[in-house]
């Protein structure tokens, strides 16, 4: 069914190097639109070096990668007007309030002053970042910072989203509190979510796809992994499919 | 309108950095002072408000340096900049971003320095006013330099650099001494230097004697495009350029 749409990322034999070290090789990877993808790996797999290369940041030494029919690097202006990140560390500019962080990223995503300020106000009530919107983003606790870098992604209502370990370093509570509001994105958005938490993987994605040595080894859904290396759940498939990999 | 935005979220992380508000702005205004107790206690003319005041506003605003280049480096080294760099934000939407507010952030700057100076016995008159502009490209060159130190080092190492610069620009400038008394390499180095160009154009500008405050002015202005222009193509390369 998801085949015979077009895919929403389009990566066809991506290589990135950095000096003698393959960061990512031979990547293929389709993501197809409203789709959530999860890319699991261990430190340096090559995770958040792919959603680099996706989102321009890092440029490919060969294959190439098309992003909603953009192609890059020669589209990456139309791109990124569709795309948003929220990074692995929290990245908020800490002296701003919330809702100065959220209108910052609503004008320079092109709205006006006015529809700026509506938008951050949507953005506020839907993350439920009321009780902390007149608070400098530096004054707030981990998780409102990851939640308001959300936010902050989100306001430009891209087609394309990527997150970052999204709940890295957060407690239970505030992770699952994330997790609802990632889901209520599933179908809207397009989303990459990079991972080491594989019960965030398993109760979040559509499909999963597993990275190690800068080399995508498996994908398919939470199912098709665990019956492929028979596995009883997503984190003995992944256990099985990156030692069997030659480090 | 993207310029504008980060602009202002720049002018807002300046004032409301306490450690700015102190050095930028407390720091000349308690020198200014100092000097002026001092100067009424000695026989000798050593530092006279008409010839001290814009030497202050100078070495007040080669603060600018440390305040743009840690704000450049905090950016860079966050993921901040990261993420603004996955936007349609421009390279010039960037450097003017940074530029933009330091502007009003440096006629501030000179305009306290002047008010105290007239608190302190300094006669008011137009010509204060008018060296505003004439010390706009020495602000440039500080702001641009900060940039440019913001754009090549990490957070820690460009507050080392900028204090280094800072005290380059106050001992080459001629504030605390006559640098003809001294002479020689030395100042012929001070004079190639826009430091104390930036200070003898405003101290001409504030005695009104515009024809001999054109050469420094112009000086300084050739060495702020000079730094202006090697900033931006730094900055273009960093940004535009992913490796």
């Amino acid at each position: 069914m998801r085949e015979e749409k077009n895919p929403a990322i389009l990566c066809r034999d991506v290589r990135k190097a950095f000096g003698p070290v393959m960061a990512v090789q031979g990547l293929n990877l389709q993501v197809f639109p409203g789709e959530l993808y999860a890319l699991l790996g261990v430190n340096g797999a090559g995770k958040t070096t792919t959603i680099k290369l996706l989102t321009g940041l890092l440029r490919p030494d060969g294959g190439t990668l098309e992003i909603l029919g953009k192609k890059l690097p020669q589209e990456m202006e139309a791109m990124r007007r569709i795309t948003a990140v929220s990074p692995q560390e929290t990245a908020v500019a800490g002296l701003l309030t919330v809702r100065e962080n959220l209108e910052l990223m609503a004008r320079v995503h092109g709205l006006g002053k006015k529809e700026g300020r509506k938008r951050a106000s949507d953005t506020i009530n839907a993350l439920g970042l009321q009780p902390v919107k007149d608070r400098r983003a530096k004054t707030l606790s981990g998780g409102w910072q990851r939640r308001l870098s959300i936010a902050m992604a989100l306001i430009g209502e891209p087609q394309v989203l990527y997150l970052d370990e999204p709940t890295l370093g957060l407690d239970v509570l505030a992770r699952r509190e994330l997790w609802r509001e990632v889901e209520s994105l599933k179908g809207k958005t397009t989303i990459v979510l990079t991972t080491h938490y594989m019960e965030e993987a398993q109760a979040l994605s559509d499909r999963v796809g597993i990275m190690a040595g800068g080399r995508l080894l498996a994908e398919g859904t939470v199912e098709e992994l665990c019956e492929k290396t028979g596995g009883e759940n997503l984190e003995e498939a992944f256990v099985r499919l990156v030692e069997e990999e030659p480090s | 309108m993207r310029m504008r935005a980060f602009a202002f979220r720049n002018l807002r992380e300046l004032i409301r950095d306490p450690m700015m508000l102190v050095f930028f702005l407390g720091f000349p205004v308690i020198l200014l002072v100092l000097l002026s107790v001092i100067q009424r206690n000695v026989p000798v003319e050593l530092f006279v408000l008409s010839k001290l005041t814009p030497g202050m506003a100078v070495f007040g605003l080669s603060f600018l340096s440390l305040f743009a280049g840690t704000l450049v480096a905090r950016d860079c080294g966050s993921s901040f900049l990261m993420r603004l760099l996955t936007t349609p934000m421009t390279a010039t939407d960037f450097m003017g971003g940074y530029l933009l507010p330091l502007v009003p952030a440096a006629a501030g700057q000179c305009a306290v320095c002047f008010l105290t100076a007239i608190l302190l016995g300094l006669a008011p008159c137009l010509n204060m006013l008018l060296c505003l502009p004439v010390l706009l490209p020495v602000a440039v060159f500080f702001t641009a330099a900060g940039l440019l130190l913001g754009t090549v080092c990490s957070e820690k190492a460009v507050s080392g650099a900028a204090s280094l610069l800072v005290n380059v620009a106050a001992w080459l400038s001629g504030i605390w001494f006559d640098l003809s008394l001294i002479g020689g390499v030395f100042e012929q180095i001070c004079r190639f230097l826009p430091f104390a160009a930036a200070v003898q154009a405003a101290q001409l500008a504030l005695a009104g004697d515009w024809a001999g405050a054109l050469e420094p002015f112009l000086l300084t202005l050739l060495w702020s495009g000079l730094l202006l222009g090697l900033t931006v193509w730094l900055f273009h390369r960093r940004v535009s350029a992913p490796a």
